[in-house]
């Protein structure tokens, strides 16, 4: 299994910089696969990438979690008010804590009173939002440097790591444009550049979900909670608890990826988080409520957004454009061979469209790359949605005793 | 019997009014405010006839979004897509509006039309990706949103349809004034009341006819209580959720229009772009009821209007967002204890005639 899944691994990495590199070699465009843009993917990656991994703790457990952005907003608040008195470690663990909060509340809500959990989500994002804005006001607006939208700085820094030993060489390599071998270069390169210690505890968090969720019993039994609550209590399981640990656990990483977003722009801003709790759960569908998919569509997102904000040639979504056509073209060699003809067709088809569009234009706006990401999103829901799996009793509210 | 159901369904709102005016009464003391000064402000701002007007303004927006999104939630359809379906809604009628001269009452409904088909359409796509490709519209709608946004920057700001605006704003061209539906100054002259108002009042009256005095109303509801048990009966479910999503779009297209041709003339990159998620909170308040949402509506409107004059206090004004946000909270955490107690009570009687009856056998 692990054999299988580290050969998976490894097969779509290879897939992935194999396409990078084609594109890079037809753009002749180095920044698409440059140690810089891939360091920034991960930063622009991870809070999203926690935003989703916080929504797989939800809903293994049988709870929706709509109100992942308003607990994001709690955490990038957290962050702020508590990293500009006493330090950005505090900042963390108040994003954490705030983040929390929010998780209690849909807990109490969707899980003791049982209300409907998209309604009571709903209802979180607003709550947190005024909240937010409030408090800036009062506690933000005479504060040195401080404002009514915004918190003084936050004081100090999450250490980040550049490992020059590897960077040097591979950035060299990366320039001299050799096919694969430079972009693989790059890329590897850009895993060890200003590597912020944030991001390696998402990265371990997502192993830790990985292993917790799916080896441990303590893990079967909160994925029990989500598929079949009743049998699982049949079974001893204490689904409540399960629920609430779960969605409260959910609340914190949640918390925890609008800490980094505020520690990322070293202030708290209202609307930072700019509709990231919800990209985040779109990764976790896209990802089919897994950490490993989940994460590859965090990168996505990071990596599109990355190539919009740094595009000082304008050649940038240009790139994209053909990166876009090309996995078009290759999902829709896959379907071809799967004798999947109208998929096939249509993938193609969409491919050509976007080759043509790349040929016959010199730049294109930024605004199909701010929207790319979303319709790359639903384009994955539509053709893969009959393979995804949700957790069976996701949404259903639980009742001990109350079979439905 | 009637009566025990309207008072029961009156509890909750009370009880959530109640907890949240308590809780924003805690957190004015922590901030060291005066609760009475503030509350005072509010009530003796709020009801002076020019905040009055632009009180009911504000709630005709909300009314018709809470609308569209209370027609998909009686089908258990979550329409979260009421933002992009209104902003492209109210382009297509700016876009529209200010290209015609034509007679006030053409191009008022020819913008009415443009803004309803493009909501439509766009609420179309995620009936479409549910129906065909099995997409959970919840999420389907939130991506389109997002689509939504990036497309009207585009358009505005590198298409000929957008120009500067007198505001140092691009939006586009000015709509003329013939194309305008200002309303009638009658609470306050200086403050015309929307000519929207009387018209989401016959959307209102026309969606409660359609829910409840009509097949398709009937089959709609039949279907968000139980799909299995409509689908037996004959309901082509398939269907009904075109027809929702069409039809909650529709009227999204609308929520802009009352602001577009009631104020501005032009769909700038200011025009506010979260009044969907407005809807969605006052829907739950009004439990997808038209008198219940317009009474939702106008509580909304009142603590957004009403807060306006609190910062002559040092009190900032999104105490009020702080008071909606505990408001929903409360009132849907009140309305699910308030059934249980409900479904209680009724098996207690059951229980009890039967008894009653078995006694006497």
């Amino acid at each position: 299994m692990t054999y299988l899944k580290s050969r998976r691994f490894i097969g779509a990495a290879f897939t992935a910089i194999t396409m990078l590199s084609i594109t890079r070699t037809i753009t002749g465009n180095g920044d698409l696969t440059s140690t810089v843009t891939i360091a920034q993917a991960l930063v622009f990656a991870s809070p999203i990438a926690l935003a989703g991994l916080a929504g797989i703790w939800a809903e293994r457990a049988g709870v929706i979690n709509i109100g992942l952005e308003g607990m994001m907003i709690l955490g990038t608040f957290g962050a702020g008010w508590a990293g500009w008195q006493w330090g950005v470690w505090a900042g963390v663990v108040a994003g954490v804590i705030f983040g929390a909060i929010g998780g209690l509340l849909l807990a109490v809500a969707a899980v003791t009173f049982g209300v409907d959990q998209i309604i009571a989500g709903t209802a979180i994002n607003l709550l947190a939002l005024g909240l937010t804005k409030f408090l800036a006001i009062v506690l933000f607006t005479n504060a040195p440097g401080g404002g009514q939208a915004q918190s003084p700085p936050i004081k100090g820094e999450i250490p980040t790591f550049t490992f020059e030993s590897i960077v040097e060489p591979l950035t060299s390599l990366h320039e001299k444009g050799i096919f694969f071998i430079s972009d693989l270069a790059g890329v590897f390169a850009g895993l060890f550049y200003h590597l912020s210690l944030l991001t390696i505890i998402t990265f371990l968090l997502f192993a830790m979900t990985s292993y917790l969720l799916w080896k441990t019993a303590f893990g079967l039994r909160l994925r029990s909670a989500g598929e079949n609550p009743w049998a699982a209590d049949s079974l001893g399981v204490k689904v409540v608890q399960f629920k609430y640990a779960a969605v409260v656990f959910s609340g914190m990483l949640a918390g925890l990826g609008g800490a980094y977003l505020s520690i990322a722009s070293t202030i708290y801003r209202n609307g930072n988080t700019a509709g990231r709790g919800f990209i985040g759960l779109a990764t976790m569908i896209f990802g089919d409520w897994r950490p490993g998919g989940t994460a590859a569509g965090a990168l996505m997102f990071g990596y599109i957004d990355t190539l919009r904000l740094i595009d000082t040639g304008n050649q940038n979504v240009k790139g994209l454009i053909l990166l876009g056509a090309i996995i078009l073209f290759a999902i829709g060699g896959i379907m071809l061979r799967r004798a999947r003809r109208n998929s096939a067709i249509g993938f193609l088809l969409l491919g050509s469209v976007m080759t043509g569009a790349y040929f016959s234009a010199s730049s294109f706006p930024p605004e199909v790359a701010q929207v790319a990401p979303y319709i790359t999103t639903l384009l994955v829901l539509a053709t893969a949605s009959q393979n995804l799996r949700p957790p069976a009793a996701d949404g259903v509210p639980y009742r001990k005793g109350d079979h439905h | 019997m009637n009566l025990r159901r309207i008072g029961t369904s009156l509890i909750a709102p009370a009880i959530g009014l109640f907890i949240s005016l308590a809780v924003t009464a805690v957190i004015l003391v922590a901030i060291g405010a005066s609760v009475t000064t503030v509350f005072a402000s509010m009530w003796n701002y709020g009801t002076s006839p020019r905040a009055m007007s632009l009180m009911l303004n504000l709630a005709t927006i909300y009314f018709l979004s809470a609308l569209a999104v209370s027609i998909g939630f009686k089908m258990n359809l979550f329409n979260i897509g009421v933002n992009g379906q209104y902003v492209l809604g109210a382009l297509a009628a700016a876009v529209v509006a200010s290209n015609l001269a034509l007679p006030k009452i053409a191009s008022v409904s020819i913008s009415i039309l443009a803004a309803m088909i493009v909501g439509a359409l766009w609420a179309g796509i995620s009936a479409w990706l549910k129906v065909a490709r099995g997409v959970s519209e919840v999420i389907s709608t939130i991506m389109l949103n997002f689509i939504a946004i990036g497309i009207i920057s585009y358009i505005i700001v590198r298409t000929s349809i957008g120009t500067e605006t007198s505001l140092n704003v691009r939006g586009t061209k000015q709509i003329p004034e013939s194309g305008m539906l200002r309303g009638i100054a009658f609470l306050d002259p200086g403050t015309p009341i929307y000519g929207f108002f009387f018209i989401s009042i016959v959307i209102g009256i026309g969606y409660w006819f359609l829910l409840n005095r009509t097949r398709f109303g009937f089959d709609l509801r039949a279907t968000g209580k139980s799909a299995s048990a409509a689908r037996t009966s004959g309901v082509q479910s398939n269907r009904m959720i075109y027809v929702t999503m069409l039809l909650s779009g529709a009227v999204a297209g609308l929520v802009g229009l009352p602001y577009l041709l009631g104020d501005t003339g032009t769909y700038s990159l200011q025009f506010p772009t979260d009044w969907g998620f407005t809807g969605i909170a006052i829907a739950l308040l009004g439990r997808n009821n038209p008198i219940g949402i317009a009474l939702g509506a106008i509580l909304w409107a009142f603590l957004d209007i009403s807060s306006g004059q609190l910062i002559l206090e040092g009190v900032p004004r999104e105490i009020s967002t702080i008071m909606q946000g505990l408001i929903v909270i409360v009132v849907v955490i009140s309305y699910e204890v308030v059934r249980r107690y409900q479904v209680k009570s009724e098996q207690t009687n059951v229980a009890k005639a039967l008894a009653k009856q078995e006694a006497s056998v």
